[in-house]
């Protein structure tokens, strides 16, 4: 008979973790991004980190790799508590972050990327170039991986990038290396590498923290799962110990309370008819069709390519094959011109970036999308720009100072507003809007669900893009989800919800068929 | 294993790598064609006379180029060099002819007026934050106005240039003028440098992605100042041998010197965007323009060649530079597109 109760003494509760963060909490500003974050790594393990867009995820990887600075909370490597001044601090440290798009510098050759103010040296402090050669093969020949180190890092794959970001993080030293999303702009081949060589880091005693949106490989290459949700962890588990349905279910459930209620409206004809548009290895075969009166939502994961199919619709890109149909009459390839002449619109996804010239007034930014309408022989009336704006941002409820204040003097729901108000003032039959609240505060998130719910009670077609859940379910009256390039589900009013839209999204369909 | 990918476009990326280091022998090669097919028509073109012409007058534009090839590297550009030159010309001259200074103390002076440009300029980029090409834009002409009202008609002329400095300008060894001489010694001496010191290095990182050059501990700002300091510095140099070149300076010195450096450094290969060229391949853009200029003039063709020349070999270098990658990317994405399923 055993007389001690001995469980427990397996391995891992041997070893000692790696890497701790204990209780961390970052604001910007009035946005709380992070709340009591807790997260433990210890060596040898692949550690999944899951979680929503905006469940505080890159919040969390930046605080790791010394871009952000917890406001609380604590973070140990290998037992001692560390404070990083910046990433030169994090990378001293022993954790290197490997971005889904690395930065390297093109002109140089992989050796020296990986080298780059660390290449060894000979007598004369001069640089040996032999020594970095061979350091650099053998990192490589540990990764299993072949490449060139003699040939420049301009054009090489993402994958391949990603492998000399990683060798970088090795010749460092690294024990943590923290990986966003890497898998996201891999082909399966190049992902299957990935996984080899996160098998060959694990096996050296390298802790990795594995962000994906494919839950099919975090369960087939991590042993634990970490899933976030608004900012806050929900739980840590054993990956055996969970399925996929935990896992989705940990990451949504939430409520859908306080939004905004939509009227509801008997949707008109077919305004904007897409026909299996298709665009080389961006995506592939959409096809969809906003009537007048309705707005449609296109929900899916950041990077399923959403906004680039508004884009190819609006023809800002141009598409390889489909068509695009406005009240029936197709739209040539490539002409955003003549989508606004047929009465189409397109609030983008970056309004600092896209939709705004920051440093313009209030002003000439509502009159950018109506300038021949209000010029006479091809000058500009300033007085008719004036008159619009004024119309617009009293309609719109635009809080500002003087009209002609540069738009950069705005918060961003108010810069949000003259965005769709230069777009309403040309009266569109269509309006595509990309992640309409990125940003915004609730209360004027609330004004612009008001502001478009108006707009389609008066017969406007919307065409919404939303990574939040909750808008995209009090919204819209039919939910596309996109997945990969791909339309991997269409779904009513009444027949989404989060769970079924969520799994459409990672491409856990199995689950929903029911 | 089963890790180990294809990458595919090996032979193809080391062709045209080959290709871009042999961008100097290129160059070196239509130097003799150039002169070959001009001593044809005149004999006179390879005499040694002609040959040293050729390497003085490209000398100094050579040794600008040096320094121009240091601030285009880091992204950067010094558009002030031809200033710098000139003030620095006069300055010794006036130096000379006024106070008699030991010949020795020329070059000290000289070189420490163009730091001190130099150190302006970079100080301007760095601290202050002002683009590089409007504030060497704005130097030009401050220098240049400076140097105006220094000389204010009172020019420079061969009687009050000490001789033993002047010797500097014509002496030869073994056939090469000492002048062609100092500049091929600077040449070496920073042409090694750039390639085997991790602070040269830094240059290139910063001009091929700055913000990956922050990431990676890279002293952006002490950088790009010590490349203006270098770059002002050999323009200094060249501005004291310019005046025992020519024992003459009045206030027009070295003007329109800056573009004809910046055309002979990207036809020697060094790209506009920052990030890589050789200071050797700006020599010898230099000295490839310069032949071209002379043996248009040994031909007896009209001088308006020498301009259209000069600019159809800058369309061909940044032709043939822009070929190149659009030859490199195609091969790649179709590498890529081989192995992408579905």
């Amino acid at each position: 008979m055993p007389d001690t109760d001995d469980h427990g003494t397996g391995a891992e509760a041997e070893l000692a973790p790696r890497l701790e963060l204990r209780a961390a909490s970052k604001s910007f500003g009035a946005v709380r991004a992070l709340r009591d974050a807790s997260i433990t790594l210890y060596p040898g393990e692949a550690h999944a980190l899951l979680g929503e867009n905006g469940a505080g995820k890159s919040t969390l990887v930046k605080i790791l790799g010394g871009v952000h600075r917890p406001d609380e909370g604590e973070l140990l490597i290998d037992g001692v508590t560390l404070s990083f001044s910046g990433p030169a601090a994090a990378r001293e440290a022993g954790v290197s972050i490997i971005y889904q798009e690395p930065s390297l510098f093109p002109d140089l050759t992989v050796a020296e990327n990986i080298f780059m103010g660390r290449q060894p040296l000979r007598r004369a402090r001069r640089i040996d170039r032999g020594a970095m050669h061979r350091e650099a093969a053998a990192i490589f020949a540990r990764l299993g991986v072949e490449i060139d180190l003699e040939r420049p890092a301009r054009g090489l794959s993402v994958a391949d990038q990603q492998i000399v970001e990683i060798a970088k993080a090795l010749s460092l030293g690294a024990g943590v290396m923290v990986m966003d999303e890497p898998t996201a702009a891999l082909t399966t081949v190049e992902a299957d590498r990935l996984f080899e060589v996160i098998r060959t880091l694990r096996s050296r005693g390298t802790a990795v923290l594995f962000i994906s949106h494919r839950l099919e490989e975090v369960f087939a290459t991590c042993q634990r799962v970490t899933v976030m949700r608004d900012g806050g962890f929900v739980r840590t588990a054993a990956i055996e110990d969970v399925t996929v349905d935990d896992v989705i279910r940990a990451m949504v459930g939430r409520e859908l309370s306080d939004l905004f209620p939509k009227t509801a409206t008997e949707p008109g004809d077919v305004v904007l008819e897409v026909e299996s548009l298709c665009s080389q290895g961006v995506y592939d075969n959409v096809s969809l069709t906003v009537r007048a009166g309705e707005i449609v939502a296109l929900a899916g994961l950041v990077g399923a390519g959403r906004s680039e199919v508004a884009r190819g619709v609006f023809g800002v890109d141009r598409r390889s094959s489909g068509k695009v149909k406005m009240d029936g009459r197709e739209l040539p390839n490539g002409d955003p011109i003549a989508a606004m002449t047929a009465g189409m619109a397109l609030v983008p996804e970056d309004r600092r970036q896209q939709g705004l010239v920051m440093d313009m007034g209030i002003d000439q930014n509502t009159a950018l999308a109506s300038l021949g309408r209000l010029s006479r022989s091809g000058l500009i009336r300033r007085s008719a720009e004036g008159a619009l704006a004024a119309e617009w941002t009293a309609r719109l409820q635009v809080k500002y100072g003087r009209l002609r204040d540069t738009v950069s003097t705005l918060s961003g729901g108010n810069q949000q507003k003259v965005v769709l108000g230069k777009w309403l003032a040309r009266s569109p039959r269509l309006l595509i809007i990309d992640e309409p609240t990125r940003g915004i505060d609730v209360g004027t998130k609330a004004e612009v669900h008001r502001i478009l719910d108006g707009l389609v009670a008066q017969g406007m077609a919307v065409l919404m893009i939303s990574s939040e859940l909750p808008e995209v379910l009090a919204m819209a009256d039919r939910v596309i989800v996109l997945r990969e390039g791909r339309v991997t589900a269409e779904f009513s009013r009444e027949q989404a919800d989060e769970d079924s839209v969520m799994r459409a999204a990672t491409g856990q369909l199995s689950g929903a068929a029911a | 294993m089963s890790a180990h990918i294809e990458t595919g476009s090996e032979p193809w990326l080391s062709r045209a790598g080959a290709l871009l280091r042999a961008r100097e022998a290129g160059l070196f090669l239509l130097i003799l064609i150039v002169v070959a097919v001009t001593a044809v028509h005149n004999h006179d073109f390879v005499g040694s006379q002609s040959v040293q012409q050729l390497l003085s007058g490209a000398a100094l534009i050579a040794l600008l180029g040096v320094g121009e090839t240091l601030v285009m590297v880091t992204r950067n550009v010094d558009l002030s060099v031809g200033s710098v030159l000139g003030l620095s010309a006069y300055v010794v001259g006036d130096l000379f002819r006024d106070h008699h200074i030991p010949v020795w103390s020329g070059f000290v002076i000289g070189i420490a007026i163009g730091a001190a440009a130099g150190a302006l300029n970079g100080f301007i980029v760095t601290v202050l934050r002002v683009p590089s090409l409007v504030i060497t834009l704005a130097m030009l002409y401050v220098i240049r106005g400076i140097d105006s009202l220094m000389v204010n008609g009172n020019t420079i002329d061969p009687s009050s240039i000490p001789s033993a400095f002047t010797q500097v300008g014509y002496r030869t060894i073994l056939g090469v003028p000492w002048l062609a001489v100092i500049v091929a010694v600077v040449v070496a001496v920073v042409g090694y440098t750039m390639r085997s010191f991790r602070s040269s290095r830094e240059l290139y990182a910063i001009g091929s992605n700055p913000d990956a050059a922050v990431l990676a501990g890279v002293p952006v700002g002490k950088r790009v100042f010590t490349s203006f300091v270098i770059s002002g510095t050999l323009a200094g140099l060249a501005g004291t041998l310019f005046l025992a070149l020519h024992a003459q300076v009045d206030n027009s010195a070295g003007s329109g010197y800056e573009l004809t450096v910046i055309a002979a450094t990207v036809v020697g290969g060094v790209a506009i965007f920052g990030g890589s060229g050789t200071v050797v391949g700006a020599a010898l853009g230099a000295l490839l323009l310069n032949t071209i200029n002379q043996a248009l003039v040994a031909s007896r063709i009209s001088a308006f060649w020498n301009e259209a020349i000069a600019g159809a070999l800058l369309l061909a270098a940044i032709g043939i530079d822009r070929w190149l990658s659009l030859r490199m990317a195609r091969s790649l994405t179709s590498a890529q597109g081989a192995h992408r399923d579905v």
